[in-house]
């Protein structure tokens, strides 16, 4: 294959607006993804600074119901999803031997819906009557009560749903097409694996909710009464559509991290992954149990006895295989030769994290104590310690792995290591102390609480404050990273095994030209 | 040099230990902080808390035996102390008995789990029924066969809410009419709601239960202690779903009989109000108060509403027009398309003497100036 045909392509502005280049996409898509975050993250500051103190001080309770709203969908939708696409663009061609991705101009497209999508949700805010409030759940008949902000919303939902989708159709024909010769599925990095099983999890998941987006649409505007009682239909059919999107998706914002964790733990370890097979059959099994798991969100809304019972039991289920992950990483580890740079710190502090996040997720599964958990800060802690413990501590990890992969220059170790510790140390400021307030009564999603409550909240707005500022520190490194510093080498890291490592650093614009042979 | 680090460590374990130890022995401090579920103070609230306080041990001592496993590796195979890696990669007994051991420990949860959820569903034999309503944002209780009914709003001032007055010890958790059970007695519940989904919680008696317009659910609860039991809307609800709370008053089965018969005199004057000739500064009076906890919530308490959800009232067509249109409105609701939220109907919610008053309070305050008077007997005319 002629190398030089592939060599031009355009600069300035036209690079970016048309590139069907996979590394040049998976920038995009990063870049992008840390703009939502730092749109979402500002929104969480609105939020935890009104609940400092008790009473009303900076925002009226619609504006305070706007914000838990669509932070939550910026950082799902605009946030965590597009970055761990952005990584697979970045990577999944490099790990597995191929020039780019499958369908580079599709791979466009997806990413370049984004920024509309992104752009209508946030407009929503400055519509007459504001932007949702209801949650990013959008229950019905709440949703159903909201000015056009929330037509936005729902118009910008299907559209990151046809990204979503496009991008795994991408992943999913790169994957199953394109591995260098003898590179069976069996011996594929965890990384690919993973995300190979989460772009499956996306294209079922992501019609269900446009299913459920486009009946709310129609209730609302065209006379339908899907989730209208008084017209014959049921507001919990929409919960239990919802959920069966919802459920899933949990898992799309956390296998593609764990797939992280699986390349980075052994690296660091200097040995190779403990249980390969075994992940592969946990990451699936968990895929398949998250089908059939939804309605752990829906306890109390009245189900028979044979429901509470059967989803009780299949949540309980979840923890099974991801035991054997976490048990799998920890045999990785045992008499490795560990040292601890700042992607392993990122990895372990992950698995960790994700841990607290996974029992009190085991806690939530019991049926009769959610009674008491369920829409309280209780599941506020959960989720974000999840979100927290594996899709953001993945993303950083991953960054920091392959960073000097990308830019051909090392970063600052100790500042990176820094940045570590201050997260960490932010994130469990906020969060741990909101199991308390959970567990002692206090609903989520208010803007005002009673007296009992006021110590921890506060202890939780100034993690907050902590936390984002901590973010500053990654910024600093990673545009430093970007402009120069130390060469890195190809390998970068000692331990580190595989395809990408084989290429330079910075890689080729194709990465591989000609097939590498795999033993 | 390997003892030196050792020595600095221990120098900070023992500063550590010596912090951790001053803050534990400060209950001063540490009494404000509210670590558990409060109080349970019915069968089914002990059997959670039971259920919750074993699953929690389970969990933080499976979490405490991996991350030793973990920490001991971090400290022991590191490459700075010299450790060469192992080779092994795989173990098929091992991935055997971690898949089973958390499943047996898993039955052993679902077990109780299993009991405690069929004795909660179990509402058979009560000694009273009692139906709860959710509204925006307000609680309605009937009890069907006492014949007694009314509402519960939120009874903190507005002023301790904007940070204009001191905060009351139940600050957002006290209402005008509590709901009143007896004590010792099994009292079964049906929700549901009449505008979005709301949810019925609290804490103390173990029970939270979706309130969904349309669809009538079923639970039940008994009070062993006499008491105020608080709890709140647990199921975003709109604007005000922090400021619906929820206060059950347990009281003996004698204070019980004596608080229906309370609620019909209460009852029956209401509506021999509904009856007389009120003068106008009698119906500003009543209609301040009735609108401040029926109309505020939406139209705001100066009547400025919110602009692009909640109309104004403060000179609008319908509050300055024509007073049957008025009374109507209030009655009946009206869907304008403007606004997303449409205005309920308040018919089977205020009796004709509120109807009257709230109109006449709309129509000369709140920056209007119809100088029109509104009695119940023009409210009942228009109730068909």
């Amino acid at each position: 294959m002629s190398v030089d045909h592939h060599a031009e392509h355009p600069t300035g502005i036209s690079r970016w607006l048309f590139t069907t280049n996979h590394k040049d996409i998976g920038t995009l898509y990063l870049v992008f993804s840390f703009i939502m975050a730092i749109v979402g993250g500002i929104m969480s500051l609105v939020i935890r600074s009104e609940l400092w103190q008790p009473g009303l001080q900076l925002v009226e309770p619609n504006f305070f119901n706007q914000m838990t709203t669509v932070h939550a969908l910026v950082m799902i939708f605009g946030f965590a999803m597009p970055a761990f696409v952005g990584l697979a663009n970045w990577m999944i061609p490099m790990m597995i031997g191929a020039p780019d991705m499958a369908l580079p101009r599709m791979n466009n497209w997806s990413f370049w819906i984004l920024p509309f999508a992104a752009t209508l949700l946030i407009m929503s805010l400055f519509m007459p009557g504001g932007g949702p409030s209801g949650g990013w759940t959008i229950y019905p008949p709440l949703s159903v009560q909201g000015g056009i902000g929330v037509d936005f919303t729902l118009l910008a939902i299907h559209m990151l749903g046809i990204s979503s989708i496009l991008g795994s159709i991408n992943i999913i024909a790169t994957v199953l097409n394109m591995r260098a010769p003898g590179m069976t599925l069996m011996k594929m990095p965890m990384f690919a694996w993973t995300w190979l099983i989460t772009a499956f999890l996306l294209i079922a998941a992501m019609p269900v909710l446009a299913g459920a987006v486009t009946m709310l649409i129609t209730d609302r505007h065209f006379g339908t009464h899907f989730f209208d009682a008084a017209g014959g239909g049921d507001p919990v059919l929409f919960q239990h559509v919802f959920w069966f999107f919802g459920h899933p998706e949990v898992y799309i914002l956390v296998l593609p991290a764990f797939g992280v964790f699986s390349q980075i733990i052994p690296t660091f370890s200097r040995k190779p992954l403990f249980g390969y097979a075994s992940m592969v059959y946990a990451t699936a099994s968990i895929a398949f149990l998250s089908f059939i798991v939804w309605a752990h969100h829906m306890y109390t809304v009245g189900m028979p006895m044979a429901g509470e019972l059967f989803f009780m039991y299949s949540t309980m289920l979840i923890a099974v295989p991801t035991g054997v992950k976490i048990f799998n990483w920890v045999s990785t580890m045992w008499r490795g030769s560990m040292t601890f740079e700042t992607p392993m710190l990122w990895a372990l502090g992950g698995v960790f994290t994700f841990a607290v996040g996974g029992f009190s997720g085991l806690m939530l599964a019991i049926t009769p104590a959610d009674f008491q958990y369920q829409d309280t800060y209780f599941v506020v802690a959960h989720f974000h310690y999840v979100i927290f413990g594996a899709t953001i501590y993945g993303l950083f990890a991953a960054i920091y792995y392959w960073l000097p992969k990308w830019t051909g220059h090392l970063y600052n170790e100790t500042l990176g290591k820094w940045h570590f510790w201050l997260t960490t140390i932010g994130i469990n400021l906020t969060f741990f102390p909101q199991h308390f307030l959970g567990l002692a009564g206090m609903p989520r999603r208010i803007p005002d609480y009673a007296l009992q409550f006021t110590e921890f909240n506060q202890w939780s707005t100034v993690g907050a404050f902590f936390t984002i500022a901590s973010q500053l520190i990654f910024f600093f490194i990673a545009i430093r990273a970007m402009k120069g510093g130390a060469k890195a080498t190809d390998q970068v890291w000692e331990g580190a095994d595989g395809l990408e490592w084989t290429l330079s650093s910075p890689p080729p614009y194709h990465s591989f030209a000609v097939a590498p042979k795999v033993k | 040099m390997f003892i030196r680090h050792i020595r600095r460590f221990s120098g900070i374990v023992s500063r550590l230990i010596l912090g951790l130890g001053l803050w534990l022995s400060a209950p001063a401090v540490f009494a404000e902080y509210a670590l558990n579920f409060q109080k349970p103070v019915t069968p089914v609230a002990h059997r959670i808390l039971e259920l919750h306080n074993m699953i929690l041990l389970i969990c933080v001592i499976i979490f405490v035996l991996v991350f030793s496993v973990m920490f001991y590796s971090i400290f022991a195979h590191r490459k700075s102390r010299g450790y060469k890696p192992a080779k092994f990669h795989d173990n098929a007994t091992l991935e055997v008995v971690w898949t089973v051991i958390p499943f047996l420990i898993l039955v052993s949860m679902a077990i109780p789990s299993t009991a405690t959820l069929l004795e909660m569903d179990d509402t058979s034999k009560s000694d009273l029924t009692v139906k709860i309503t959710g509204y925006q944002w307000k609680w309605k209780y009937d009890y069907p066969d006492q014949d007694v009914s009314f509402f519960s709003t939120l009874a903190t001032p507005r002023d301790q809410i904007e940070n204009k007055a001191a905060k009351g010890q139940h600050y957002l958790l006290e209402v005008d009419n509590p709901i009143v059970v007896p004590v010792g007695k099994k009292v079964r519940f049906l929700i549901t709601a009449n505008d979005v989904i709301h949810s019925w919680w609290v804490p103390q008696l173990g029970i939270k239960k979706d309130a969904i317009p349309g669809f009538i659910n079923e639970f039940w609860t008994r009070a062993d202690e006499v008491g105020s039991f608080r709890g709140q809307c647990a199921e975003l609800c709109g604007k005000d779903h922090g400021f619906m709370p929820i206060v059950v008053s347990a009281v003996s089965p004698e204070d019980f009989t004596k608080w229906v018969a309370m609620q019909k005199d209460k009852a029956a004057a209401e509506s021999a109000s509904g009856a007389k000739t009120w003068s106008k500064d009698e119906l500003i009076e009543k209609g301040k108060k009735a609108y401040a906890t029926t109309c505020a919530a939406c139209h705001g308490a100066e009547g400025k509403g919110i602009p692009g959800v909640f109309p104004a009232l403060e000179g609008s067509k319908i509050a300055t027009g024509p007073v049957d249109e008025h009374i109507k409105t209030v009655l009946h609701g009206r869907a304008t398309g403007k606004f997303g939220a449409q205005m309920p109907a308040f018919a089977a919610q205020l009796s004709d003497a509120d109807v009257a008053a709230i109109v006449t309070f709309e129509r000369n305050a709140l920056g209007n100036k119809a100088g029109d008077v509104v009695q119940p007997s023009q409210v009942k005319a228009l109730r068909k």
